[in-house]
């Protein structure tokens, strides 16, 4: 394997601002010098730690610190979409047997969409912000830069492969990091996709993928990152809190858990069945968010039932197993599992049938269930849905809280006080009233876990600000004004310079709020138009102007 | 004696009785943090002479007048803070409402260290209250004054069950961190840092790690080198070097580096006088094991750099004289470590790309500090360097705006806070989406629903497609703009009628 120097390497040996702002070329040698993948089986076989020690490389070329570089390859990502758009779909149909139109809206169209935002909001993100300053600090200029952490690991999971792999990539990408792409090995023929696509179209040193098992995943994890995002199980979680130990490197963790629904009686039973078996039935409930288990009376559990056996009919005729529009479980393993849910055969009011051949598993709803069955020990994950009753909210807030912090928690209700007591007195990643899975699409709201649901949030800007650190920058002249007015710091001290440190200390607003000089200015600048207006209005026409 | 099972039960108790959510409570608690300093300080700064032979003015700045002036930005603000974010929304969402809750975590552990003992403690404890957590103090046992002192003042003043102290070693601590916390903020070494972090795995529980570092300072001919030695020496000097931002080491080229040694020589002489040891002004090392640490280095310098200026010092008291340090080269064991005491190395570099070079080959520091007046070089060391914050033409300030976050990254640390970063730190953003259940709503977006059709998914992708959403941001100028047209021409009118009134 050929060593890439690891040796600093800077864009130019005279140090300029304008030679950081202009993409800078890597001094490393051309592809020779890079270990060339070698095709083993269905995976490209390459070592981790060249794998990183590239990543670095172009790293520290600076070449990724330029905004350009980075609008160029979030550009050539989006042209992957357009131009792949019906390969990602294919791939999407033979991992998961995903229809068309759940891969599109879903997966691919939310990946491209998340592109496209870092794309239209580039410069916007990555200029430095200027905050508010103390009244202490008028004299000094204070910045924050967004400054990229340097190489990542996204580790993305097999559910939604292109979406969980392509909206934090954006993210890393618009943040100036390079970027090691580890996808799920579960989702095999999205992961190929992907490797192959990949060097076509983004830079090949700066953005690499890794393809592999939990045994190369390993491998990957003993190498130094700047920052991991992973996506997954609490389980494997763990792993990577654990490998992130050794560097203390920060992390983001998208996991999951049980997210229930809480439906009173108030709530269009209609439009709240069919809202949540949405969000149940897309991708046969293997979504990190999908609705779990539902909280309602014995009233409501009937209604939904009765309601629900029709809208399933509806969607997917008689036999569920017939339609095109209904996924297959991921594994063996997944649909074993899940079928030890259904063994127990008491409960199940609609739904049940599965077939072991082609991971089929019906719709299934299950009523009165114990809170101590199996089913409500663990993430569901897959189309059952238990629905266990409650009396009033109160029991149904004291279930939740008696729990682990889910995901999202969904509440069908009209009343506005039935919304602010969740809204209030739970905690979780997300909430969302009346609407299953949306909020995952607001890009303007963070989208992440608390607790065991995970750490860390992402979408739109904030996706941005996780593979960023904020850089604090204090700036101050060497003007004798400035020296003189913050001397009192120095030995020997005295009582009188104590006193005048306690009265400079104490939190004191500027006087005119920095926020309202720029309105003042545009307002004068108002009156000033009128005046010049009105000036040459005399001057051509010899006239005043009213 | 209370077990830290128990103590962390009561928290959990009180926390989920509701109480500190409660925005009254949490002022009430505020204000009584405020006059447990009012009522106290005299106790305070003994405490923390005992412990570092801290001089008052150094106490009051960094410590005392410190977290009062954040505890009092936190009472302005934290009504305002707490109060859930409304994000812009995009057309698909019109219709909807979209919230962002400030949810706190639960219970909170904090960790301090002993360098700023009332600061890195009480700084985080009050933004935590403010966010509404419960929170378990634990102070350093390596200023046992500031410790002990924090143990009685607290309870007398703050809730007993929301947020008590509990004191120990690292035994204890260790114990302490096997409880389960919702949040982990701690302030100390990266050695400790990482014993935290493995702690937290267990229950995946989210850390600020507030560590140090070797924080660098380039030193450009172009700068005022007597301003620039007063700043660096001044960042140097504070609590005798034990400062996580102080300056570590400094890179220069040989003749700024003998022009700085030159002015250093006369600032400190004028500082602390002919014999700093009899100065009240310089602090004291922590500990035997510390000055031991810092009298090795000193030691092992000797052979292969220059002690220009300082260089005396005595067990007996702790006293290190500040110390600087010249020719010292990459690989000297003073390089290798933080220094965490009053010794400046200085290590010679011929220019700013040399310095990047230097500094980018070590771990990413806490803080950078760059003198220059030449603005390119500034933006450039800038940009391509990496550290938790940077003052330029000062040291250790930046800490002290509170409008910036204040923290590392990689190796010196990762989160940060001051300000409403401090808020932000301890609560948890909750995104809400309300929709309502109405008719068109539904309507609008039954394209989803099975059986699929191309139709379908045409209309879906044409109603999610990202678009820049409309921006508003011009329109509060456009109308300013507009106020000031129109009141130039009222103005005008007026003053026309006057004129006629006045030809009749």
């Amino acid at each position: 394997m050929a060593k890439v120097e690891s040796e600093l390497i800077l864009p130019s040996t005279k140090v300029s601002s304008a030679d950081y702002t202009n993409a800078a070329v890597i001094d490393i040698e051309p592809s020779e010098s890079l270990p060339v993948p070698k095709c083993n089986g269905n995976f490209y076989k390459r070592n981790a730690s060249d794998v990183v020690a590239i990543a670095r490389a172009a790293f520290r070329s600076y070449k990724t610190k330029s905004v350009e570089f980075r609008r160029q390859q979030l550009k050539n990502l989006l042209r992957m979409f357009d131009e792949n758009a019906k390969d990602m779909e294919d791939a999407l149909k033979k991992d998961l047997g995903r229809h068309r139109q759940e891969a599109s809206t879903l997966d691919v169209e939310y990946g491209r969409n998340e592109i496209l935002k870092a794309l239209m909001h580039l410069d916007e993100w990555t200029k430095p912000e200027t905050p508010s300053k103390p009244l202490v600090n008028t004299l000094d200029k204070i910045r924050i830069y967004s400054d990229p952490y340097g190489v990542v690991l996204i580790i993305s999971s097999w559910n939604f492969p292109i979406n969980l792999v392509f909206t934090p990539l954006a993210g890393a990408i618009a943040g100036g990091n390079c970027v090691i792409i580890k996808p799920s090995e579960l989702a095999e023929a999205t992961a190929q996709l992907i490797a192959g696509l990949v060097p076509k179209y983004l830079d090949k040193e700066c953005y690499q993928v890794y393809l592999g098992d939990a045994t190369e995943t390993a491998e990957l994890l003993k190498e130094r990152f700047d920052y991991i995002f992973f996506t997954g199980s609490t389980t494997v979680a763990r792993i990577v809190h654990a490998a992130a130990n050794k560097y203390l490197t920060p992390v983001t963790l998208e996991l999951g858990g049980k997210s229930p629904v809480f439906i009173d009686k108030s709530a269009d039973m209609e439009i709240s069945v069919r809202r949540i078996l949405w969000g149940k039935c897309s991708n046969a409930g293997q979504v990190c968010i999908a609705p779990d288990y539902i909280l309602c009376t014995k009233e409501v559990q009937e209604n939904f039932v009765s309601i629900a056996t029709k809208v399933l009919k509806e969607w997917y005729g008689d036999d569920a197993q017939s339609s095109p529009d209904y996924c297959r479980i991921i594994s063996d393993r997944h649909y074993n599992r899940l079928m030890n849910f259904l063994k127990d055969k008491r409960n199940i009011v609609i739904g049940g049938k599965s077939d072991a051949a082609s991971r089929f598993i019906e719709p299934t709803i299950l009523v009165d269930v114990n809170p101590n069955d199996p089913i409500m020990q663990e993430e569901v994950f897959g189309p059952i849905l238990p629905i266990v009753t409650i009396e009033n909210p109160y029991e149904a807030i004291n279930f939740i809280n008696a729990r682990e912090k889910p995901l999202v928690i969904y509440v069908f209700t009209k009343k506005k006080a039935t919304k602010d007591l969740f809204a209030s007195n739970t905690s979780s990643g997300g909430l969302s009233i009346n609407e299953t899975l949306f909020h995952f699409s607001v890009d303007t709201l963070p989208f992440g876990g608390v607790g065991f649901s995970g750490m860390g949030a992402y979408h739109g800007k904030n996706s941005f600000d996780t593979f960023v650190h904020k850089k604090g920058t204090f700036d101050r002249d060497f003007a004798t004004v400035t020296e003189k007015s913050t001397s009192f710091r120095y030995p020997p001290y005295s009582e009188i310079k104590t006193s005048f440190i306690n009265g400079v200390m104490r939190p004191r607003k500027a006087i005119v709020p920095y926020k309202y000089i720029k309105p003042f200015l545009i307002f004068c600048l108002g009156i000033i138009f009128v005046i010049i207006v009105q000036l040459i209005y005399c001057h051509v026409s010899d006239k005043h102007f009213f | 004696m209370k077990t830290n099972a128990e103590i962390v039960a009561t928290a959990r108790k009180a926390f989920n009785s509701g109480r500190t959510k409660s925005l009254e409570f949490r002022e009430r608690q505020l204000r009584n943090f405020l006059r447990l300093f009012e009522e106290n300080t005299p106790e305070i700064l003994k405490a923390l002479s005992s412990d570092l032979r801290k001089s008052k003015q150094e106490a009051v700045m960094s410590e005392t007048a410190f977290v009062v002036g954040e505890c009092q930005t936190l009472l302005e603000n934290f009504k305002t803070w707490a109060r859930p974010e409304r994000p812009s929304k995009g057309l698909v969402n019109i219709m909807d409402e979209l919230l962002i809750y400030n949810d706190p975590y639960g219970v909170v552990l904090v960790i301090g260290a002993w360098n700023y003992p009332i600061q890195v403690t009480l700084l985080p404890v009050a933004a935590a209250i403010a966010a509404g957590n419960c929170v378990v103090i634990k102070p350093s046992e390596l200023a046992p004054a500031t410790a002990q002192l924090m143990a009685d003042l607290v309870p007398k003043y703050l809730d007993n069950e929301c947020y008590p102290v509990i004191l120990g070693g690292p035994k204890e601590t260790a114990e302490l961190l096997e409880e389960r916390f919702d949040y982990i903020f701690f302030t100390g070494s990266t050695r400790i840092g990482k014993l935290v972090h493995a702690a937290a795995n267990k229950y995946l529980t989210p850390v600020t790690l507030e560590l140090g570092g070797k924080s660098p300072v380039y030193l450009d001919s172009s700068a005022d080198i007597d301003v620039a030695a007063r700043r660096i020496l001044w960042g140097k000097c504070l609590n005798a070097g034990q400062t996580c931002v102080a300056p570590d080491y400094l890179l220069c080229s040989k003749e700024v580096s003998e022009k700085f040694v030159e002015h250093a020589r006369s600032i400190l002489k004028e500082w602390y006088g002919d014999d700093v040891q009899k100065s009240p002004d310089l602090c004291r090392i922590i500990n035997d094991n510390n000055f031991q640490r810092l009298t090795n280095l000193l030691k092992s310098s000797k052979e292969s750099s220059k002690i220009v200026v300082g260089g005396k010092s005595d067990p007996q008291e702790r006293f290190i004289q500040p110390t600087i340090l010249t020719d010292v080269k990459q690989n000297d064991p003073i390089m290798q470590e933080e220094i965490f005491g009053p010794i400046l190395p200085i290590v010679h570099v011929n220019d700013a790309q040399e310095a990047i070079k230097f500094i980018n080959a070590n771990e990413k520091p806490l803080a950078l500090y760059i003198f220059s007046q030449n603005r390119n070089m500034t933006e450039s060391i800038l940009n391509s360097t990496s550290s938790g914050g940077v003052s330029v033409n000062d040291t250790v300030m930046h800490l002290a705006a509170d409008t910036l976050p204040f923290g590392g990254v990689g190796s010196s640390g990762m989160g940060a806070y001051h300000g409403k970063y401090s808020f932000d730190t301890f609560v948890h953003k909750k995104s809400i989406l309300v929709k309502d259940l109405g008719k068109l709503g539904e309507k609008l977006s039954y394209a989803r629903y099975p059986p699929y059709s191309d139709s379908k998914l045409n209309y879906i992708t044409r109603m999610l497609s990202a678009r820049l959403p409309f921006s508003f941001k011009y329109v509060p100028y456009t109308i300013v703009f507009g106020l000031g047209v129109a009141s130039a021409i009222l103005l005008k009118i007026v003053a026309n009628m006057y004129e006629k009134d006045k030809l009749h």
